[in-house]
């Protein structure tokens, strides 16, 4: 078995805050490889930004607790210097975020904010990485690249700014990019865009790409490989067919029937998950999503509530959950799929 | 660019002719009679309304502002005296000019304002960006304590306590005086070095605050945690990004105060007894002058209105997103 491109083991990222402990990460472990999309769902807060920010090592060692190991291409990055960090951010590994109006700086042109990503890596020279900033935003459809180079981020339009930190994120050729939420900000034509683009730069360049959504409908069409987080644990994973096709874990049921469908009748209501999502200062013992859980007396008494369930197996498709597979499939098939 | 600035100095006109007349017919309006006072205690009626003539204010108010008006492009003939283009009026206190007067002064009050403003936003923006670069640390807190202790100063207070010690008991600095600055500039500095420290106090503290708020801010932006997950260094992120950010609260701040300043540091200027806007001002009010305080009121109108174009001048310089509105 050769060792994944990205590999997170039991990942926990903790905040220290004046109101208590948040356990925003909790023993999450994933994989990616190369030229793949990991799409990572669950609803927000569930820690699906932190995890991604504490690859590139982006959290305040002040205020934060890091353990586990994030090992890419060989390298360990959680102990890792910050030089090191700072040779790998925007470079090797690339981050595009939700909302590209605030997350590009406004007091800069556009050229400048590529380009500068650019030299800081390559050591290039001001007209090279000029003329890298105009390629770039040719190669992620922005017309008249020659002339807007020299534009400022509020003089495009959403769809065309998120473009602009697509180019930017992808100036040093990355191998891995990871793409926070990037088209909840934005309509629903131009999301279809950004991801077919984002789906074209992968199949040019090969580079592995972690989604950050909420939407599974993004995930079904670009991803192959999905991890559902709730309560910054992974509940499940596997590939999209089975993830989608087949879910195992509640919280992914839940999950599936609230999202809009576009065959569905209109009277058909949209069933939210149950429930809020739980305080990750004091997370609930056990599974986490038991209060939330319609199935929970399934398990057994107190099964839930006692101890955590693992997500298993290692690779393929797991879930954590204590029904038994066929109790999984049972309810699937006759409980939800029906009201997909 | 150019329109932007024309279109706000012509209403900057507006604005200063609408002052001048407020504070004209304001005045008009105090039951004090100038003419009276002037006219002194063995005042006949016959007498009085020569005094009255001779002041010009035996018109009626409209009339009188117009003639204030015109007399700034062609001067204007007192009974006491001829005041050139810019008349701004004629002080019957001073016998003198109010143009003369406040030119006279100006130059005390200039030195004051900039010696303190170059000193305060060096000290002020320096100290708030190292602490908002030690955020929490140890520097943080001196400087968040010590600005805070500087900013609950009152100068004349802290003047007269650094005149006492720096100057009456070790004589570390000069009494304080004003010394033409193109004659000796090496005197001009050095009298003016105490007013300068001190007046800077309260301004430094507050400059070390704002800016550091502001820059805590910037550093908590996206776009902050975009240039950090692009591989920017520290130093980068903090100067080129954070800084960018907070210069445009800072920039504002320090137009309103140097307007303000150039109005006349009244207090600063009252404890170390120096001779400019400020006093100037002061006087005028003690001895009821209503045409000096006419133009004094003008003149600080007038620097606050300049500053403030200024400053959108700046600003749409900092900020791209003003500029190309
Ligand atoms: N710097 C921080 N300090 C304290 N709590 C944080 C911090 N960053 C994130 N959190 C908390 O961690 C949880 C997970 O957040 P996040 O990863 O942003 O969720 P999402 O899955 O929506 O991206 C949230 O409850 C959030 O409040
Ligand atoms: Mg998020």
């Amino acid at each position: 078995m050769t060792t994944p491109f990205l590999s997170v083991r039991d990942l926990t990222v903790d905040f220290h805050t004046e109101d208590g402990v948040v356990h925003a990460v909790d023993g999450l472990s994933f994989d990616v490889e190369k030229g793949t999309t990991l799409g990572i769902v669950g609803e927000s807060g569930s820690g699906k930004s932190v995890t991604n920010l504490a690859i590139l090592g982006l959290h305040n060692p002040a205020h934060s607790r890091i353990t586990g190991e994030i090992t890419l291409d060989g390298d360990e990055l959680v102990r890792a210097p910050k030089s090191q960090l700072e040779r790998l951010r925007g470079n090797k590994v690339a981050m595009i975020f939700q909302d590209p109006l605030t997350s590009l700086s406004p007091y800069h042109s556009v050229g400048r904010q590529i380009g500068e990503t650019f030299r800081k890596h390559t050591g290039a020279s001001r007209k090279e990485a000029r003329d890298r900033a105009v390629e770039m935003l040719r190669r992620v459809g922005i017309p008249h690249a020659q002339t807007r180079v020299d534009d400022y981020p509020h003089q495009f339009s959403g769809g065309m700014r998120q473009r602009v930190m697509i180019a930017m994120a992808l100036v040093c050729d990355p191998d891995l990019l990871i793409a926070d939420e990037p088209t909840t900000a934005l309509d629903v034509t131009v999301q279809a865009q950004i991801i077919d683009l984002l789906k074209d730069l992968q199949q040019q360049f090969g580079t592995a790409i972690i989604l950050i959504t909420h939407d599974l409908g993004v995930v079904a069409g670009a991803a192959h490989e999905v991890l559902v987080m709730y309560a910054g644990r992974a509940v499940e994973r596997g590939t999209v067919r089975e993830v989608l096709g087949s879910p195992r874990h509640p919280y992914t049921w839940g999950l599936l029937s609230s999202m809009p469908r576009l065959h569905a009748p209109v009277d058909v209501p949209l069933v939210p998950v149950r429930g809020t999502p739980p305080s990750l200062i004091n997370v609930p013992p056990g599974c986490p999503f038991h209060p939330r859980c319609d199935f929970q007396a399934l398990a057994g008494p107190d099964m839930c509530r006692g101890e955590r369930p693992e997500l298993s197996p290692h690779r393929g498709h797991g879930d954590a959950c204590y029904l038994t597979p066929a109790q999984k499939q049972d309810i699937f098939i006759e409980q939800i799929k029906e009201h997909l | 660019m150019y329109r932007f600035l024309i279109r706000r100095i012509l209403g900057a006109v507006v604005i200063l002719l609408i002052i001048s007349a407020v504070t004209f017919f304001l005045f008009f309006a105090i039951p004090r009679d100038p003419a009276r006072l002037a006219c002194g205690k063995l005042c006949t009626p016959e007498s009085l309304e020569i005094v009255r003539h001779n002041m010009g204010i035996d018109e009626p108010v409209f009339l009188q502002y117009w003639h204030w008006l015109t007399a700034i492009f062609t001067g204007r003939d007192f009974t006491y005296g001829h005041c050139d283009a810019p008349c701004l009026g004629y002080s019957f206190v001073n016998q003198e000019p109010i143009f003369n007067a406040i030119v006279d002064r100006f130059p005390t009050t200039l030195s004051l304002t900039i010696g303190a403003a170059v000193v305060f936003l060096f000290f002020g923006v320096g100290a708030g960006m190292v602490a908002a670069a030690r955020q929490g640390r140890a520097l943080d807190k001196i400087a968040s304590s010590a600005s805070l202790l500087g900013a609950s100063m009152q100068i004349y207070f802290v003047g007269v306590l650094a005149t006492w010690i720096l100057v009456d008991q070790t004589q570390i600095l000069q009494r304080p005086t004003y010394h033409d600055f193109t004659a000796n500039p090496v005197a001009w500095a050095s009298g003016l070095l105490l007013p300068w420290l001190v007046l800077s106090i309260i301004f430094t503290a507050n400059y070390t605050r704002m800016t550091r708020s502001s820059m805590v801010e910037q550093l908590s932006e996206d776009y902050v945690r975009t240039a950090r997950a692009k591989g920017m260094s520290t130093r980068t992120v903090f100067l080129r990004f954070a800084w960018r950010g907070s210069m445009g609260p800072i920039v504002t701040i320090f137009g309103v105060d140097l307007g303000v300043l150039l109005g006349g540091a009244i207090i600063t200027e009252q404890t170390f007894s120096l001779h400019g806007i400020g006093e100037l001002s002061i006087k005028a009010v003690e001895n009821q002058d209503l045409p000096m305080l006419l133009g004094v009121v003008l003149v600080s109108a007038t620097a606050i209105v300049l500053f403030n174009i200024v400053v959108d001048a700046v600003y749409a310089f900092i900020d791209p997103r003003v500029r190309l509105n």
